[in-house]
């Protein structure tokens, strides 16, 4: 049995805090896993979709009869194959969605608003007919010109999108449509007071281009629907209720009658928080009678799944000498893509969170535009806002001549600050970031030539949310538990970490799955780094009413009043006086009387989670950059990040290294780069640059853990904060090594060394 | 689309010759998959050259080496002599994609895909190696600067393949580098590449020099004024510089997704500098 | 035009399929063999979801054509552990955490065997460089590579 793990606040655990080999690793390692598109049924088709060439147009018609006459067609959809539906917002993930929007995201109606939008689909008993069927479907478009630029579609002469799109937000309401379709503001204290007490202020704006999750895996699914209409969907999804309700809404038909089962996912990040194949594979199976496989090229993925924003942003900050921020202003305009709903709002919420300021004022606009929808990517919103409040924190402290994470020390939010977006925060570890930092042998390390090193910090709300898990104790007193949170990055070890340690048993003799939505009640998706925090909290829940039920059948058994018995290390035993009239009993005894005394023994918890609280972290970078290409390198990366408490260090490490790698993605070569007639350019993994292995050093990583009060074992959602720092910290590094000040993403070689020629001709640049 | 796998030269030919619709040869296949899945191209018949035992093999021949067309570039990375004569050829090709893609792609095929962002070309030609084409009217020895002509533009004619690459006998004190430049460290197009080959007399002048630049211009180019900026010289600063210009000036690059015109201008003054100081060190021990 | 027919070797045993000329290996693998471990990232060559060895070649087989694999032998994720026993590598990215969402490991582990193969005492960067075409979007491949780096150790003997 594990040895006890020791954790800093001097409790010990058997599992929490340790790191033992996950449940689901097995599989992943020998290619058992099955994933989406590792699903086949019986007589399946295949499932494409015709997409628009074009970035803007109006569809006068669809002629689709040549293609439905192609032998091995069995069923091809266009609108007509949807109702249309009223406005109407709902929450999807972390941001709003609207059901009109979802129908025309999915299928276009009127226009086509993206270059790669769905207009029709068919089903066909090869790839080859499917192909040749989307050849014959003929679509009438009469091209519109588009705009794609969140400045430009903010112009009043710009093309719009929506004739009948009026601004939200504005009193008194725009009398003429536009692009915009929100208006948000959060505002503290004072601004203009505020920044008449400033002794130096500094205003920059800052531009961003759309990047993508990027999950290996595309979108996939194998949709069946029966005559009687049961349906059943197989789908890579990170929310497989949020799945069944749209499809049910779009489709029309009742949620009972849809069972979703999550395959395992490729990945997510937000992308797959939406659907795309789906209601439309359901559709293609009704209607040809048989099960229906569509999967997502990349260049689909890429054209036609959701990217987040592009984004430009002002943010100006005054300060004393002395290095107290008194004001702080941002306005930040975000990209929707072709319908409402960017993450500016999160974004606004999140740009100031770290620092406990008096006076602050953030707008943001919601600005649609022609090119896909925008879908959630890690910590929606956020990483952009850090991106340009970063650098500008990081330019003050230079100013003022104060160490930059000093700088940050003196302006830190702590426990009882009213952050800007409204609640007074409870135990957060951002000093405790910052502290780590400045101990750390990272900072104190000597830079190489043509090396600079920059610092950041970041931070991240979590979400709790609805949760339901259900636990069986079995013959042999083993547990089944089934969760509903897809298991992106290691879940499925932590819930059995956690139910090991409440029930006090080995992780070995729990075994935990995944249901389906028949399975469970209702469980939001798998985002705002919510799962081992929900999951987590509805398992300790679930393990506790095992317990409970346990010692009530002991109880039972021993003719002893119910509060007379207790469960510790493992067993059932009497308590009190009672103590040692009668052996104790161990789940796997329980489970052997549980027949005779009242049925079987389950633990089933159903759970709106709250409490969930943010985690900050504080990133250290070291680029060094060529000074004759621009080229830039990461030569040193450490991220440090309060996770509450780690149940499974390995995997919260995971999350931080992999937030750092997307973010150094984002600072360095990831950008959707668009023709000038609207097409996307660069929809392959050639020309869409992540990072490779070799671009990357080590990311060492540092737990700190300020627990949560508000969850049983101190738990915070980790998954997202990584990704908002390393934008800032790479820019911060990078002008600490040229002298150049890098405003715009990516920092990509053509740019920096255009820059660096720039700065070199005015005496500035360092290399 | 129809499949053939010769096992002769003489049947590969014929093949070619013989159908009018679109053919392709089919060597690595790592850029002709790609095309023919992103219907970029939809040949009647792929000809798959890879059974031809001339064509898979590396000789020494007159001093030199003959490389067959379909000889990956994994395959010339193990091969014992070549990367110490030609190290700059051996890792041009192994640039090429990753590790998997080195593992089937073969300079025949690189050169043939007919992009002037080609990676091993700009080595080969640096190097002065001239491919041996087979055709209907018989064998031809053409340098391989005047294979490319334009962006998917050959000087092939129907019927005609490449069979293999002769790299000529190496002078004593010459070598041969490869440098390329891309955002990432690796798995990107080249933005620009450099070949650089030259031989050192004995009191380290240059006496010979070869030049070549890829993704500049709609073709690979051999620029002849940046040899001459180092024959002669000790390849120094003063040298070096001359040799920076020279690059630049030949240049007639276009702005696309991987890098401005400018840009290109400036890093192939760059690497044409870098990639003669390592051919340089390289000759030194050589 | 009639389908192809191949003879091949794949993980050690015969098989036979039938296939279109531009199906490619990948295809084979997936649709025809049921070997679904071998995944599809992008079909450009570009991410390295879809490695197998052949003929104890690191490739690409979205790169490949079924036509192309006759006559030759192919191993896949499947064919790497040996009956109940994992290969080292398969335990290290156990162990290591060198996986979150999975999509990758397949490729990663097919491609670190073959480079451990031909190369048993890789440095870090070696490392890197050669796994350089598998792309994975969930580890920052840290993990990874000390998975890899401790798998060849214990190959060693060390």
């Amino acid at each position: 049995m594990q040895e006890k793990v020791k954790d800093a606040g001097g409790s010990e655990f058997t599992w929490v805090g340790s790191r033992p080999d996950r449940p689901d690793g097995v599989d992943k390692v020998t290619g058992r896993a099955r994933f989406g598109a590792d699903m086949a049924m019986a007589g399946q088709l295949v499932g494409r979709a015709l997409r628009s060439p074009h970035a803007h147009a109006r569809i006068r018609s669809i002629d689709v009869s040549a293609a439905q006459k192609l032998p091995g067609v069995k069923a091809v959809v266009t609108r007509d194959d949807f109702k249309d539906q009223p406005s109407e917002f709902i929450p999807a993930g972390e941001m709003m969605i609207n059901y009109r929007d979802v129908v025309r995201n999915v299928m276009a109606r009127e226009k086509v608003l993206f270059e790669g939008h769905a207009v029709a689909a068919v089903a066909a008993t090869s790839d080859a007919i499917a192909k040749r069927a989307l050849r014959l479907i003929k679509v009438d478009y009469e091209v519109l010109p588009h705009v794609i630029d969140v400045v430009e579609a903010m112009k009043p002469d710009a093309p719009l999108l929506d004739e009948t799109l009026i601004t939200a937000g504005v009193e008194p309401a725009p009398k003429t449509p536009s692009n915009v379709a929100k208006r948000v503001e959060f505002t503290l204290g004072d601004i203009d007071a505020g920044f008449k007490q400033a002794e130096l202020v500094i205003e920059r704006s800052f531009t961003t281009k759309p990047v993508h999750q990027g999950y290996i895996e595309p979108h996939a699914c194998v949709a069946s629907v029966s005559e009687d209409g049961q349906a059943e969907l197989w789908v890579t999804t990170q929310g497989h209720w949020i799945v069944r309700a749209h499809c049910a809404r779009l489709l029309g038909w009742d949620v009972s009658k849809i069972r979703v089962t999550a395959s395992e996912i490729g990945g997510g990040f937000g992308g797959k928080t939406v659907v795309y194949l789906e209601p439309v594979a359901l559709a293609l199976a009704r209607k040809s009678g048989r099960p229906v496989k569509m999967v997502m090229t990349r260049e689909d993925v890429f054209r036609a799944s959701g990217p987040t924003s592009g984004a430009h942003l002002r943010v100006k900050i005054g300060a004393k000498k002395d290095g107290r921020i008194v004001a702080a202003e941002a306005e930040l305009k975000y990209q929707a893509g072709a319908f409402p709903g960017s993450p500016v709002q999160p974004g606004c919420m999140c740009a100031f969170a770290p620092y406990d300021l008096e006076n602050v004022k953030v707008v943001g606009y919601d600005v649609v535009s022609n090119r896909p929808k925008v879908a959630a990517y890690r910590a929606p919103g956020g990483p952009i806002a850090e991106f340009a409040v970063e650098q500008v924190m990081d330019e003050i402290a230079k100013s003022i001549g104060m160490d930059p994470v000093d700088f940050r020390l003196k302006n830190a939010a702590k426990q009882g600050t009213k952050a800007a977006y409204g609640p007074k925060f409870g135990p957060i570890g951002l000093i405790e970031t910052l502290d780590a930092a400045k101990a750390h042998a990272h900072w104190r390390t000597p830079l190489g030539k043509n090396q600079g090193r920059g610092v950041a910090s970041g931070f991240w709300f979590n979400i709790g949310g609805e949760t339901a898990v259900s636990m069986s104790l079995n013959e042999d007193g083993t547990l089944s538990l089934t969760a509903g949170t897809p298991d992106i990055g290691g879940l499925r070890a932590s819930l059995c970490m956690m139910a090991a340690e409440e029930l006090g048993i080995d992780i070995d003799k729990i075994r935990v799955q995944i249901g389906d939505t028949g399975q469970l009640g209702y469980n939001f998706l798998t985002g705002g780094s919510r799962a081992t925090f929900s999951s987590g909290m509805a398992t300790v829940e679930a393990a506790r009413e095992v317990m409970k039920e346990a010692c009530k059948r002991a109880a039972k058994l021993w003719e002893l009043p119910e509060d007379a018995v207790e469960y510790v290390g493992g067993a059932v035993r009497p308590a009190g006086p009672n103590a040692g009239k009668h052996v104790p009993m161990t789940l796997k005894d329980i489970a052997g009387i549980a027949g005779k005394t009242g049925g079987p023994i389950a633990g089933y918890a159903r759970i709106n989670a709250h409490g969930a609280a943010p985690s900050f972290a504080t990133h250290i970078a070291d680029v060094e950059v060529d000074p004759e290409t621009g080229r830039v390198w990461v030569v040193r990366y450490t991220a440090i990040q309060d996770a509450g408490r780690a149940i499974h260090p390995s995997y919260v490490e995971g999350q931080y290294q992999g937030g750092v790698a997307q973010g150094i993605g984002w600072a360095l070569n990831e950008e959707y780069i668009y023709g000038t007639d609207g097409t996307l350019q660069n929809p392959g993994f050639l020309d869409y640059r992540v990072p490779v292995a070799s671009d990357l050093p080590m990311i060492d990583t540092v737990i700190v853990e300020v627990p949560n009060p508000r969850h049983p074992y101190g738990v915070r959602g980790v998954g997202e904060t990584p990704i908002c720092p390393p934008m800032a910290a790479i820019a911060n590094a990078v002008c600490n090594a040229t002298g150049v000040r890098f405003t715009a993403l990516p920092m990509s070689p053509p740019k920096v060394l255009a820059a660096l020629d720039e700065a070199r001709a005015k005496g500035t640049a360092k290399i | 689309m129809r499949y053939e796998a010769p096992k002769s030269l003489d049947q590969a030919v014929a093949l070619l010759a013989a159908e009018q619709g679109e053919t392709r040869v089919l060597a690595g296949g790592t850029d002709l998959l790609v095309q023919m899945r992103t219907d970029v191209i939809e040949p009647v018949l792929l000809v798959d050259i890879k059974g031809i035992a001339e064509l898979r093999q590396i000789k020494e021949e007159a001093g030199g080496f003959r490389i067959g067309a379909a000889v990956t570039g994994a395959e010339l990375k193990e091969h014992p002599r070549l990367k110490t004569v030609w190290p700059g050829v051996v890792e041009a090709a192994n640039l090429i994609g990753s590790t998997q893609v080195q593992g089937r792609a073969t300079m025949g095929g690189n050169l043939c895909n007919g992009s002037p962002a080609a990676d091993s070309v700009p080595a080969l030609i640096a190097a002065g190696a001239k491919a041996s084409i087979v055709g209907p009217k018989g064998r031809r020895e053409v340098p391989v600067e005047e294979i490319m002509l334009a962006p998917r533009k050959l000087s092939l004619t129907k019927g005609e393949l490449i069979a293999s690459f002769l790299l000529p006998a190496r002078a004593p004190r010459s070598s041969d580098a490869y440098l390329r430049f891309i955002p990432r460290t690796e798995m990107d197009i080249a933005v620009v590449g450099c070949g650089v080959c030259l031989t050192l007399d004995t009191k380290d002048t240059c006496t010979a020099a070869r030049v070549a630049l890829g993704a500049v211009a709609e073709r690979p180019l051999l620029v002849a004024a940046a040899a001459a900026a180092l024959v002669g010289s000790k390849v120094d600063a003063a040298a070096l510089e001359k040799l920076d210009a020279a690059a630049r000036a030949a240049c007639r690059p276009i702005d696309d997704k991987r890098g401005t015109k400018d840009y290109r201008i400036k890093v192939a003054g760059v690497l044409a500098r870098r990639a003669a100081q390592i051919a340089l060190e390289r000759a030194r021990k050589a | 035009m009639a389908k192809h027919h191949v003879t091949a070797t794949v993980n050690g045993d015969g098989v036979e399929f039938l296939c279109e000329t531009d199906e490619t290996l990948l295809d084979v693998l997936r649709n025809q063999l049921g070997l679904t471990g071998t995944k599809e990232g992008c079909s450009t060559g570009d991410c390295g979801a879809c490695s197998v060895t052949v003929d104890g070649r690191l490739v690409c087989s979205c790169l490949m054509l079924g036509v192309e694999a006759g006559g030759k032998s192919v191993t896949t994720i499947e064919g790497m552990a040996d009956g109940e026993t994992l290969h080292p590598l398969q335990r290290k990215f156990i162990e290591h955490a060198a996986l979150q969402c999975g999509i990758c490991t397949p490729g990663f582990l097919v491609a670190a065997k073959s480079l451990l193969e031909k190369s048993p005492d890789p440095t870090e960067t070696e490392v890197r460089y050669w796994l350089a075409g598998n792309l994975c979007r969930c580890t920052g491949y840290d993990k990874i590579v000390r998975a890899v780096l401790d798998a060849a150790a214990e190959m060693r003997g060390a």
